[in-house]
């Protein structure tokens, strides 16, 4: 790698031996124009606008900057009346071809051209073949092509028919420097709209993702459908990308696992008055909390489904829970929510905005205060549980709004109020697969969230040892009682694991070897397979360690030779004596 | 050597367990030259006022069996128990009831009208059904009075040996015989001429881990010689039945069916058999489980078809 | 004076022994008919003690276990399925009335429900009547070995 001296307008610098001209002019700050250059594509000069004059000893000579290799000593000027007469005229050739092509109009006017000499073309492409080599070299589908010569040459597909080849990337249309090429929504080609909006096949999922880092749809990356492109591995400077990543399955062997699996949202369709899914101005709570995200679809901005800002908006409580037909329980987080809600719309549209209640729960620090804020701020606090919303207009003051009806209970009074926007307050509710983590775990959950071992005294540990929980799994909270319980789990784990000695279970069972007869009736009754054979001796053996106490082998064996220590044949049968007392007597 | 006196006496019995301690075949003269026999029904002439006319505790050896059915039954039971320095409850009916311990799951009233009225071969016009007392020319005629249900032979008198089996096998009525004449009996109220573990122990088929999918008939299937009968679908009583017998049911192509008793420490051979064998069903819906129990047409005598008198609840509720 | 059923419940200490429990802090009324003996699991039930409880003069036995699919100890109730879907056809060839006997699986968190299944099985079980079982027991009639039985 040999180093060379080189001189561009008078700067004195220094580079690798052969590297084109461009690359160095570049690196100095130094401006060239350039229309059929791209840095990952190999240099192709054929739109010569990046001619530059390069004297080298007594030589002078006019060369393509893009791929005319630097050799030592070089004097180079990227911007003397010569190159601006020789770009001007380039220019000029160009426009014959291509005369209303913006990007060359705004070109030749940098460069003083007013009326091109030879008129002005009528074709956009100004065959810089960009499109063929990053279609070739970079996403390697190889679609497009050079035909035909001299004023015939064109860029096409095969035979000019549509190419099956090509995967739609998007890639010529990226890189065509006139807008010669567009993209035509081929139905059968349109990806489905994504709920978070069109991305790259490399992206950040959203403002929010945490690991807040960028992940490859493999669906849509382009190296997967051809071996090609990889441009986001070329231009990383940390080499982070590797498309040869596959997800692996490890096995972790550990002693204590914490479960916060979260809750799922009630689905607000099964409260079908409401209207969510009929009518397009219903939302959910966590589908309001994305609109008004500055990062958001709208950018912040609160609109309705047509696009103008609301001029009333109605917030109803308690959807799905404290609910017969749905959950009995509160959500503990809504009301909350619906009162932030609350005071963002009041804050940024000056809406109207109507809150229907059936309790105000504010039960946290500063909670309570933000209510009444709210109450200064004029919004409106209907206590009742909303019955429907419709979009039936009784009179032309109700055209074209939704109607939410409802009982104020504290006038006692059915009330109309057409409001522009309703969203719902649905509630939390536990995981789809909650029941199936429970049973992975060997915890309980009933037909709900899981179960903390007590409510009060335990509320992150389960009955199961080194299981615990923490979080909405185990309920509906906050996010402060979610990290405190958070670090209350964290910290029982901790205490689990610093010991350095387990607790282990004393009232397991144990085989009599005097009188085992080798049934083997109990060896496929253990769930956690402590009951082994010992062939040598024809006995059955239970392993101490794994024995929880259950006790189901004992009361199966014939033989009456397992001994449930603490729950023994006869200290149950006292127990029946006993609790029998007052009819043996 | 004075020789030992010896009775054995039949309640309600086949006869089988006579036959068996025949069975020891030529050993039989050993045991005549080690023992006077001096009460034996089916074998000799003694009366019963003979035995009362005994001291109490001269005989040395009581060999006690068939159940307490009537008044004569438990009349002879305390009878013998006080002229008999040893009781032994022999064979299954006395050890724990026996096939006549199946009548407990009828009432007397039913038996008696099934017996004398209702089955096919009887002839009985008048509906006469026996009774204690009846009056005739000559005077009175009693006969024995039929109980309510079948008792062991220690819910009436204490005993002080068991020797279970319907019939004891020959080749364990001759070690009980040999520790008889040695003295060499273990404490009063064991189990003797048995094994203390269950016919698991002894059987030779190969066992493997227990899966029941299904119950199974033995006359419907040919039965694999070499494989445990849970293990094919066939019940068996052998894990909770004492061993000692040789396996002699399970080498005859059947499962066993408990003759012997249950083991030490279980108190109900039926509960224990029921739990033993349904522990390991291989279903875990509630309506297959009770699809597979369904195919035990009868539950009660397949899991307790001897012991009935002597576990838990003795006989049917009335 | 009405007759007061006696009835042994046997609780499975991870579900059913705790919906009990709860029953009882959450101050629910109901039948006081029920005496508990705790297991650690419904799988430790083996019929005999149920039979023990009738021949020793329970009026009615009941059962409880956690939910199939909830046992602490993964399996355990399951073989207490097993186990009692034969019994139930014992006690029957017993002569025992099906009533007196159940087998329920009740939560952790059900207190109500513990309180609405000891109701249900009282009241069933009053209506019966005393069980005669106790009569019938071997320790009643090895206790009564020198009386004679009835006759005719």
């Amino acid at each position: 790698m040999k180093t060379i001296r080189v001189k561009i307008d008078g700067i004195e610098t220094e580079a690798e031996d052969r590297t084109p001209v461009l690359s160095i002019a570049q690196k100095l700050g130094i401006k060239i124009p350039t229309l059929c250059h791209h840095p990952l594509l190999e240099p192709y000069g054929v739109c010569r606008i990046c001619t530059v004059e390069v004297r080298s000893g007594r030589r002078v000579r006019m060369v393509t900057a893009c791929n005319y290799p630097a050799t030592d000593g070089i004097d180079v000027l990227t911007n003397s009346p010569r190159v601006r007469r020789d770009r001007k005229l380039i220019l000029e050739w160009i426009m014959a071809r291509c005369g209303h092509v913006k990007v060359i109009e705004d070109l030749a006017a940098e460069y003083g051209i007013t009326e091109p000499r030879f008129g002005r073309g009528d074709d956009d492409c100004i065959l810089c073949g960009l499109c063929v080599r990053v279609c070739s070299d970079i996403v390697g589908a190889n679609v497009l092509g050079f035909v035909d010569r001299g004023s015939k040459r064109e860029v096409s597909t095969a035979y000019g028919e549509t190419s099956e080849k090509c995967i739609a990337c998007g890639a010529c249309a990226y890189v065509c420097p006139t807008g010669a090429i567009q993209i035509e929504n081929d139905a059968a080609l349109v990806r489905q709209a994504l709920p978070l909006g069109p991305f790259t096949p490399i992206h950040i999922p959203f403002m929010q993702a945490v690991p807040h880092q960028p992940v490859i749809d493999r669906e849509s990356c382009i190296y997967f459908k051809t071996g090609g492109c990889k441009v986001c591995e070329k231009v990383c400077e940390v080499h982070a990308i590797d498309h040869s990543q596959q997800d692996t399955y490890e096995e972790v062997e550990v002693g204590a696992v914490v479960l916060s699996t979260g809750f799922r949202q009630f689905d607000a369709a099964k409260v079908p008055e409401y209207g969510y899914g009929v009518y397009s101005n219903v939302m959910t709570g966590l589908e309001f909390e994305r609109m008004n995200s500055a990062s958001g679809p709208t950018g912040g901005q609160i609109v309705t489904s047509e696009g103008i800002t609301p001029k009333s908006v109605g917030i109803i409580h308690c959807v799905g829970s404290r609910d017969e037909r749905n959950h009995k329980y509160c959500s503990r987080v809504c009301c909350m929510y619906a009162l932030k809600f609350a005071h963002l719309i009041k804050e940024k549209t000056g809406a109207d905005v109507y809150n229907f209640y059936i309790d105000m729960r504010c039960f946290g620090k500063g909670y309570e205060e933000f209510y009444h804020r709210l109450l200064e701020e004029e919004v409106r606090f209907i206590r009742g549980r909303a019955a429907s919303v419709t979009d039936f207009p009784f009179n032309e003051t109700e055209v074209g709004k939704l109607i939410v009806r409802v009982e104020d209970t504290l006038i006692g009074q059915v009330r109309r109020i057409p409001v522009d926007m309703v969203i719902l307050a649905n509630g939390l509710e536990p995981t789809e697969d909650a029941r199936d983590i429970a049973r992975t775990f060997n915890i309980s959950c009933g037909d709900s969230f899981f179960t903390e071992r007590h409510p009060k005294l335990a509320p992150v540990s389960t009955a199961t040892d080194g299981i615990f929980i923490a979080g909405a799994c185990q309920g509906p909270k906050d996010i402060p009682d979610t990290v405190a319980q958070a670090g209350a789990a964290a910290s029982a784990v901790q205490s689990l694991v610093s010991r350095g000695e387990i607790e282990v279970e004393s009232a397991t069972s144990i085989v009599d070897a005097e009188k085992c007869a080798g049934c083997r009736i109990c060896n496929t009754l253990c769930s956690l397979s402590a009951i082994t054979f010992d062939e040598e001796q024809k006995i059955s053996v239970i392993n101490d360690v794994l024995c929880k106490g259950c006790g189901t082998c004992a009361a199966a064996c014939p033989s009456a030779a397992i001994i449930a220590r603490h729950f023994t044949d006869e200290q149950l049968f006292s127990e029946i004596e006993g609790v029998l007392y007052d009819v043996r007597a | 050597m004075a020789k030992l006196k010896l009775a054995s006496y039949w309640a309600a019995a086949c006869g089988g367990c006579d036959v068996a301690i025949l069975d020891v075949h030529e050993k039989i003269l050993d045991i005549a030259a080690a023992a006077d026999i001096v009460f034996w029904p089916i074998a000799t002439d003694f009366k019963y006022s003979d035995v009362e006319a005994m001291p109490d505790a001269d005989i040395d050896v009581t060999l006690f069996h068939g159940a307490i059915r009537n008044s004569e039954n438990e009349h002879l039971a305390r009878l013998l128990r006080a002229k008999s320095k040893i009781l032994v409850a022999f064979g299954s009916c006395a050890h724990i009831g026996g096939i006549p311990g199946l009548a407990n799951l009828f009432s007397r009233e039913d038996i008696l009208k099934r017996v004398y009225l209702e089955t096919p071969s009887t002839v009985n016009p008048e509906k006469i059904t026996p009774d204690p007392r009846t009056a005739v020319p000559e005077g009175e005629i009693t006969i024995p009075v039929f109980h309510d249900a079948v008792r062991p032979l220690n819910q009436v008198v204490e005993v002080d040996y068991y020797v279970p089996g319907c019939p004891p096998t020959p080749a364990q009525i001759w070690n009980v015989v040999q520790a008889i004449v040695s003295g060499q009996l273990p404490e009063k109220g064991s189990v003797v001429g048995a094994s203390e573990k269950t016919q698991c122990d002894e059987c030779t088929r190969k066992k493997q881990e227990k899966k029941i999918s299904g119950f199974k008939r033995i006359a419907t299937v040919q039965p694999d010689p070499d494989t445990c009968f849970l293990e094919q679908g066939f019940l068996c009583m052998g894990p909770v039945t004492r061993g000692g017998c040789d396996t002699r049911c399970q080498l005859s192509g059947v499962g066993c069916r408990g003759c012997y008793g249950p083991p030490p420490g279980v108190l109900d051979q039926g509960a224990k058999a029921l739990s033993a064998i349904t522990s390991v069903i291989e279903s875990k819906e509630e309506a297959d489980v009770q699809r597979i129990v369904d195919q035990i047409p009868d539950v009660l005598r397949s899991f307790n078809r001897f012991a009935i008198p002597a576990s838990l609840i003795t006989r049917k509720v009335l | 004076m009405t007759f007061e059923p006696k009835i042994v419940g046997i609780l499975c200490n991870w579900c059913s022994y705790t919906g009990a429990d709860l029953a009882g802090t959450s101050r629910i009324k109901y039948a006081p008919n029920v005496r508990v003996v705790r297991v650690m699991c419904s799988g430790r039930v083996d019929p005999t003690f149920v039979l023990k409880a009738f021949a020793d003069g329970a009026d009615g036995v009941l059962v409880a276990g956690c939910h199939p699919g909830d046992c602490h100890y993964i399996e355990g109730n399951y073989k207490t399925i097993r186990r009692i879907a034969l019994l139930k056809k014992m006690l029957a060839d017993y002569g025992i009335e099906p009533q007196r006997f159940r087998l329920e699986w009740v939560s952790a968190g059900e207190g109500d429900r513990w309180a609405q299944v000891v109701n249900s099985i009282t009241e069933d079980v009053r209506k019966l009547g005393p069980a005669k079982i106790r009569e019938f027991s071997a320790s009643t009639l090895r206790a009564a070995g020198a009386r004679s039985h009835k006759t005719a």
